[in-house]
This record gives structure tokens, C-alpha cells and sequence, in this order.
């Protein structure tokens, strides 16, 4: 036999070689079969830790009352109470120590996501009190004359 | 210059023999690194209740300033749907923005229906079920996306190659691309709140209780006590995906 | 939105009815040409094992043409998949590390495989071909000449034993490579065929049939390819040649013989009639066992695709040109129509299938609509647009070129290592 035809074989280890060296070098030492199976579990097992450590936005009631307890007391007494605060006040990640107030949102369209009548037999959206947007009081914010934090009727 | 054909076989195989315990070193240490990883006391499962959804939308609000998906892009990795189906049979959905701002119209794409149409109507929450077997990890070439010990699915945004294989292969259209890390991205309950036993977004923002997250491995989570002992229901189950997510008050309509 | 947030698909998708909220048609032109692009190469490959394998003396032009063709498209293969990566820089990832239960990961090995078995073949058939340039250029003067001798030098790998046994050797090696090839060159688009049927989660895709169906196509894609070519190659020369005064022998300039491309035409129609009747098959299967997605596959390919799978891609691309083959006398120029078409059908077939696949929604209630950037204005709409799609076909033409300056396919004169 010839032994000049195998050398295109050479050439094909080579370049194997070069990859397997380069997988050393380029692939993360902790990438690997971390799960039960290869087929769901084989990743890099620094992304978890990573993952876990995402930066939290919103802080949940129970941190607004620390402070605000009269808004807290009252929104708690109300209707309202299961609106969480930062729904309408946006995450509070940063206050106060990097922002001073945050924004509180007027807007008719927010409190419309729920009280814009919707005639929808069998679901919760229609038992909601709820008025039509494009005719109740249209140039006006809602909390004009509905306190967000108190919304009883018969106050008014 | 010739040799024998037994020559030529005891080189070949002797070239590859010294090329197979490069490989054989990666291969070898998974043992080790399941020690790391063992195993989970935590399977995370999530229920919605449709009969409470009234369509405010402030979860996916929530979702999308908590993940820092980009507000007004539209893409989202939780959504609402709506369903109004009329009294000739007709279903007509819609999920504006994936209900963002809520659903405050009455037309579904420009379409007015009558209040006196309507049989039935309802909203529907959707996000990733995070299921015991995700296609969209199996597709993976690369290994960037991945299934925890807890039943989480998540993405390694710094190995993603963007190919879109995931996004195609997950039934439910839950995985998108995020506009700005150019990588699949999708929803992961809020992995960086539960793993600190914190709600994710959606569930703390939901001023109805539609949205839950249990344990399933904890036999006294209030979760697992309802899909447990009642009637409850998944999407797209013909896929064989064990989707993690139940509905309570699924209609047959909902797709 | 600023310029880098890019909502990858938003651009080109147009909805309707009701689609998911994260749908768009993320798969674009570029997923349209790589099966394309491969299909091709795998095509010609087996057109060349079937003179180096099976002994079709009468193949053995145009078979020396259409392995080094091959080559010359299988980098052109790879580029619809940089164009459309999001993370192009991260294109080594699925070699690094592979994971293997999805069919692109298999991608890397299959490609690496089969180029290193083409270029190993070439390199049997050429070599003898290298030494001699090697002598040839030795006392030829000019920077130019040493460089081309230099390149020679490396392509002959140190092995410079021109004796009849060692081309003997060369012969019985290259026939080797070729038939090992085939099953390879099968793999490489059958795999890419598994891509898609093997997804659950579209209708139109999940198919076992998928895989056969995308190599029989892809083999009618690339038997045309290298008949066209070497037709409007032969032509051209002899056309030239007749003008410059006949300064080339007549034997090797006689312009495409119509043996030749009758016989390869025979292999042509029956993988032509392979294609189609799988894809009737599936076709026929679906509508009779009327799923849950048959409503909506329904009204998009008897709908909204109607042109494009029946007219396009059934009469057009197969029958119009399966016709014009099989009538007698058939000509040069009735070859060419017919390849042309077929060209263009196996092209609408893999529109039909990617494009076609995310036209209705995941929702099985609405529909999107791909519309293909022509002018781009932007880094993505080039590359998933028609000017990157052309940009892709014309590659494989330029390379050839490049490569034949130093792998002659197209001599007939010269003595190669061929049987």
C-alpha cells in the first residue's frame, strides 16, 4: 500500500486536534451534564447563580407600610386593598435613597384597566363597578373626585 | 514505499485512540458536578384562575419592568388574552400590547360587538409553563437554555447564539428575541424573587389572586392542594411537554 | 424605539386575526436558502459518486465538474446561518459544545465530516496534476509563478510518487471517499430535513416524512445545478472558441454532449418523481386524517399559498419540466428551460416549507404574512432580505471561479486520477 493516501487523513486528525485543544481553552470549565439527563441539564452551571443574583424591581406592600402607615392603614381599610402600591407608584427598588418621590400615576387609563365596563357574562371583569370611559367625565382624572386610596362611593 | 493493510489500520486507530482522551476529560467529570448541583427539595408549579383574571393587565406591566423586557416593544414574557365568544359560535381574541395597558376597548380589531352577542367571555393569563419536558431544551444546540433541579427553564444569555430553534419548537409561543441582548428569552417566574422567597412580578402585582406559585413537592403548599384535589387543567397537553402551569375554569375554546 | 432595539421578525410579519404576542416569522429568507444551499451541495456530490462509484463512463465530464462545484458551494452552505445568527460571533458555539439532541448541533460534525471527505477526494483526483505544475512552474519566472508553485507545493502535501501505482492508489482511494461520501452527503441534508420535521410544535413541519422528502429534492436541486452550469460553461468555451479562430483542440471544445446531459437527465426525473410523490403523500395524509391543525393548514395551502405550492412549485417546478424531459429529441435548450424550472421549484419548495410553516399561528387562529425586505435600510433587513438572499447565491459562482484557477474541472484533456 501507498502511504502517501493517507495523508489527507493527517490532516483531518490535525484539524480535530486544533478544535479539541480550542474546546479547552473556549468552553467554560463548569459546562457540563448539571440535570438528570443530557438532554435537559446540560448547560453552564455559573448561569443559575448569575440568574439568581438579577436585580429585584418591586418590594411588595408590606415594605410601602414601614414607612407610609397612614396611606397604608387606609388603602388597607378600603376596597383597594389588594392593589399592590407599586402598581400604580412603580417599583419602589430605589426609594428613597436614590429616588426621593416616586411617580404617582393620574391617568384615567390606569384605573380604566378595571372600571372600564366590560358586559362579559361569567367573568369577574363585568361584576367590577365600572363605568364607559369615552362618556364618564372624559377631561377629567379620575382622582379627582375618587380618592385612589379610599375609593367609596358614598363619600362622594 | 507500500505497506499492509494491518499497518495501515494499527496507524489509523492508533491516530485516533491518542485523539480520544481530549474528549474523554470533559465527559468524565459530570460526576462531580451533579454533586454540586444535587437534588431539588423545591418543583415549582404555577395555577391561574380564569375566573378571577378581569384583564387589568398590571401583571405583564409588572413583568416587563421587573425583567427589564423594553416597556413598548412587542414582546412580552407573560400576556393576557381575551376570548368573547358570540351567540353564532363565533370566538374572537384578541391581546393587545399582550395586554399591557389592559383592555380597556370593546372592539376586538376594530370589530364593535354587541353587549346582546355575547354568550360568554373571559381572560386568559399565559407564560412559560417551565415543563418537565421542554422541547424548546431539547432543540437547543448549544446548551443555552437549560432545565434547573428546581423545574425552572432558563436561558445563558452569554452562550446563546440567537439561531431561534427554541423559539420554534416551544408549542405555546412563549419565547421570543430579546430586542436588546439579541438572545431567546422567555419567562422564568421570576427565578432572581422565588429562589429568595419572594413572589414573581405577576403573582405580587395581581390584584385578584388569579395568578399563584406553589410548591409541588410540599404536600401543605395551598397550590398543590388545589391541583391536587381539584379540577384543573393544561395547555396543549397532546405535545407531551408536562406543562407546569394550571388553569382553573379552562374553556375548550381557549387556545 | 431606539436603533438598537430591534424586535427581531416585527419588520417583515404581518398579522392577522389572532397571533401570540412573541410571534413572528423569525425564520426568514436566509432558513429559505440554507436548506437550499446544502441541498445543492449534497446534489452534486452524488452526481459526481455516480460516474466514481456506479461507473457511468458516460458522467465523467461533468463529474469532475460537480465535485469540485461541490466544494466551491459548501462554505456558501454555512453563510445563510451567519446571516441570521443574532450572535453571529458565537457561531462556534455548537462545535464547542454540541448538544445533541437537537439536529442542528449536528450541524458542525456532519458539515466538518463532509468537507474533509470532498477535499480529500479533490486532492486524490488533482494530485497528480499538483506535481506536475510543480515541475512545470520551477523555471518559470515572476512573482506570480513562484506563488502559484508555492500554492502547489503545499497542495501536493510532500506526496510527489507519480508512479502508476501510486495513481492507482489515488484512483481506488477517491472511489472510496465517493461512495463513503454518499451516505454523508445524504446525512448532511437529511439531518437538515429532521430539523424540521422533527419540531411537534408546527403543523406543517412535524412530519417523519421531512427527511426523505428534503434529500430527494435536494438531489434534483443539485443534479440541475451542475448540468446548468456545465452546459453554460461548455457553451461559453465552445462559443469562444469558434470565435477566437478554433485555438483550442476540437476535441476539447464541442460544446455540451447531448449524451451526457440526457443521461444525466434520467437520474434527474427519478429523483424528480421521488420528490413529489412523498410530498403528495403527506399531503394526502394530512387532509385524510384531518387533525386538530387541518383547518388552518387548510386555508393556507388551499388558501393564501394556493399559488405558491400548486402553481409555483407543482406545475412550475415539477410537472411543466418533467413534461419537457420526457418528450423525445430533447435539445440543449429544452434541457436548459426544464432545468430552470426545476431549479426554481426545489426553491419554492423550501419556501413553502419554512415560510409556509409560519404562516398561520401557533394559535391555529390567525395567520402572518412575510413581507421580504427589498430595499434594506437597515444591517438586518440586508441580511434577511433579497439583496442578502442574492448575495448568498452568487457566492458559490465567484468561489468556483477562485478554485478553478488552481483545480482545473473543466479540462477534458487532462490525465487525472480518475478510473
Amino acid at each position: 500500500m501507498y502511504k502517501h493516501v493517507l495523508r489527507p487523513l493527517w490532516v483531518a486528525l490535525a484539524v480535530i486536534a486544533v478544535v479539541l485543544v480550542a474546546r479547552q481553552f473556549m468552553v467554560p470549565a463548569d459546562f457540563g451534564v448539571h440535570g438528570k439527563t443530557f438532554t435537559y441539564g446540560f448547560y453552564r452551571l455559573g448561569n443559575v447563580e448569575e440568574w439568581k443574583a438579577f436585580p429585584v424591581k418591586y418590594q411588595g406592600q408590606s415594605r410601602c407600610a414601614k414607612c407610609h402607615t397612614e396611606n397604608s392603614a387606609e388603602i388597607a381599610g378600603s376596597k383597594h386593598a389588594n392593589i399592590e402600591c407599586e402598581n400604580c407608584h412603580g417599583p419602589g427598588v430605589n426609594h428613597p435613597k436614590q429616588v426621593k418621590k416616586l411617580p404617582i400615576n393620574g391617568s384615567r387609563d390606569l384605573c380604566l384597566r378595571c372600571h372600564q365596563f366590560l358586559p362579559y357574562p361569567g367573568s369577574l371583569r363585568s361584576e367590577l363597578p365600572g363605568i364607559d370611559g369615552a362618556k364618564h367625565m372624559r377631561r377629567s382624572e379620575c382622582r379627582k373626585c375618587h380618592n385612589p386610596h379610599h375609593p367609596d362611593l358614598e363619600d362622594m | 514505499m507500500t505497506c499492509s493493510r494491518r499497518d495501515f489500520m494499527k496507524q489509523s486507530l492508533g491516530a485516533l485512540a491518542a485523539a480520544t482522551p481530549a474528549c474523554a476529560v470533559v465527559l468524565l467529570t459530570q460526576e462531580d458536578a451533579r454533586a454540586a448541583v444535587g437534588d431539588s427539595k423545591v418543583r415549582w408549579a404555577f395555577l391561574v384562575d380564569t375566573e378571577k383574571c378581569v384583564g387589568c393587565g398590571l401583571c405583564v406591566s409588572a413583568c416587563k419592568t421587573e425583567n427589564e423586557t423594553p416597556y413598548d416593544a412587542p414582546v412580552t414574557r407573560t400576556w393576557v388574552e381575551r376570548y368573547v365568544v358570540t351567540k353564532d359560535g363565533e370566538t374572537h381574541i384578541d391581546s393587545p400590547l399582550g395586554g399591557r395597558d389592559g383592555f380597556i376597548d370593546d372592539k376586538i380589531r376594530d370589530q364593535t360587538i354587541e353587549p346582546d352577542d355575547i354568550a360568554k367571555a373571559f381572560f386568559v393569563p399565559k407564560l412559560c409553563n417551565q415543563c418537565e419536558n421542554p422541547p424548546c431544551v431539547q432543540v437547543c444546540p448549544v446548551g443555552a437554555t437549560y432545565q434547573t433541579n428546581d423545574g425552572v427553564v432558563l436561558v445563558d444569555r452569554t452562550w446563546c447564539i440567537g439561531c431561534g430553534y427554541c423559539i420554534m419548537a416551544c408549542p405555546y409561543g412563549v419565547r421570543f428575541f430579546h430586542p436588546v441582548h439579541k438572545t431567546a428569552e422567555k419567562c422564568n417566574f421570576c427565578y432572581h424573587r422565588i429562589t429568595q422567597g419572594m413572589e414573581p412580578a405577576c403573582v405580587q402585582a395581581c390584584p385578584f389572586e388569579a395568578r399563584k406559585l406553589g410548591d409541588l413537592r410540599d404536600p401543605e403548599d395551598p397550590v398543590t392542594k388545589v391541583i391536587s384535589n381539584e379540577r384543573v387543567a393544561v395547555l396543549k397537553d397532546e405535545y407531551g411537554t408536562k406543562p407546569h402551569v394550571f388553569y382553573l375554569g379552562l374553556d375548550e375554546k381557549v387556545r | 424605539m431606539s436603533a438598537e432595539l430591534v424586535v427581531h421578525g416585527a419588520e417583515w410579519t404581518a398579522k392577522e386575526l389572532f397571533v401570540y404576542p412573541n410571534e413572528f416569522i423569525y425564520w426568514s429568507i436566509q432558513i429559505v436558502m440554507y436548506p437550499y444551499m446544502t441541498g445543492l451541495v449534497a446534489g452534486a456530490f452524488v452526481l459526481s459518486s455516480l460516474y466514481h462509484v456506479f461507473g457511468q463512463k458516460d458522467l465523467k465530464d461533468i463529474a469532475q465538474f460537480s465535485l469540485v462545484f461541490s466544494l466551491a458551494l459548501l462554505p456558501v452552505a454555512a453563510l445563510p446561518l451567519l446571516l441570521h445568527l443574532q450572535q453571529p460571533l458565537r457561531a462556534a458555539n455548537p462545535l464547542l459544545t454540541p448538544h445533541f439532541t437537537s439536529a442542528i448541533a449536528a450541524f458542525g460534525i456532519v458539515f466538518s465530516t463532509y468537507g474533509l471527505i470532498v477535499l480529500s477526494e479533490i486532492w486524490f483526483v488533482y494530485r497528480k496534476y499538483f506535481v506536475e505544475q510543480v515541475a512545470a512552474l520551477r523555471d518559470q519566472p515572476g512573482v506570480s509563478s513562484s506563488l502559484r508553485r508555492a500554492v502547489y507545493r503545499v497542495l501536493t502535501l510532500g506526496a510527489y510518487d507519480t508512479s502508476p501505482g501510486a495513481i492507482a492508489a489515488d484512483r481506488k482511494a477517491a472511489r472510496i471517499l465517493a461512495a463513503v461520501g454518499i451516505p454523508v452527503a445524504c446525512f448532511l441534508h437529511g439531518y437538515a430535513g429532521f430539523i424540521f420535521g422533527s419540531v411537534k410544535a408546527n403543523a406543517l413541519w412535524m412530519s417523519p416524512l421531512m427527511p426523505v422528502i428534503f434529500i430527494m429534492s435536494a438531489v434534483v436541486s443539485g443534479i440541475a445545478l451542475c448540468m446548468l452550469t456545465y452546459i453554460v460553461i461548455m457553451e461559453w468555451q465552445a462559443f469562444r472558441s469558434r470565435r477566437c479562430g478554433g485555438l483550442r483542440k476540437a476535441s476539447e471544445i464541442s460544446g455540451a454532449e447531448t449524451e451526457i446531459i440526457g443521461k444525466a437527465s434520467r437520474y434527474l426525473l427519478g429523483f424528480l418523481v421521488a420528490a413529489i410523490s412523498l410530498e403528495l403523500l403527506d399531503l394526502i395524509f394530512r387532509g385524510y386524517t384531518a387533525m386538530k391543525s387541518w383547518d388552518i393548514l387548510r386555508s393556507v395551502m388551499y388558501g393564501k399559498d394556493f399559488v405558491n405550492i400548486f402553481v409555483l412549485q407543482y406545475t412550475l417546478g415539477n410537472l411543466v419540466p418533467f413534461i419537457l424531459l420526457v418528450l423525445p429529441k430533447l435539445t440543449i435548450r429544452r434541457t436548459v428551460v426544464a432545468l430552470l424550472l426545476v431549479l426554481f421549484g426545489v426553491f419554492m419548495m423550501r419556501w413553502n416549507v419554512v415560510i409556509g410553516g409560519q404562516a398561520f399561528s401557533l394559535s391555529f387562529a390567525g395567520y402572518m404574512h412575510y413581507e421580504i425586505p427589498l430595499i434594506p435600510h437597515s444591517v438586518e433587513t440586508f441580511k434577511e432580505g433579497v439583496l442578502g438572499a442574492l448575495m448568498v447565491m452568487a457566492t458559490p459562482f465567484f468561489l468556483f471561479w477562485m478554485i478553478n484557477k488552481f483545480v482545473p474541472s473543466l479540462r477534458r484533456d487532462l490525465e487525472t486520477g480518475q478510473s
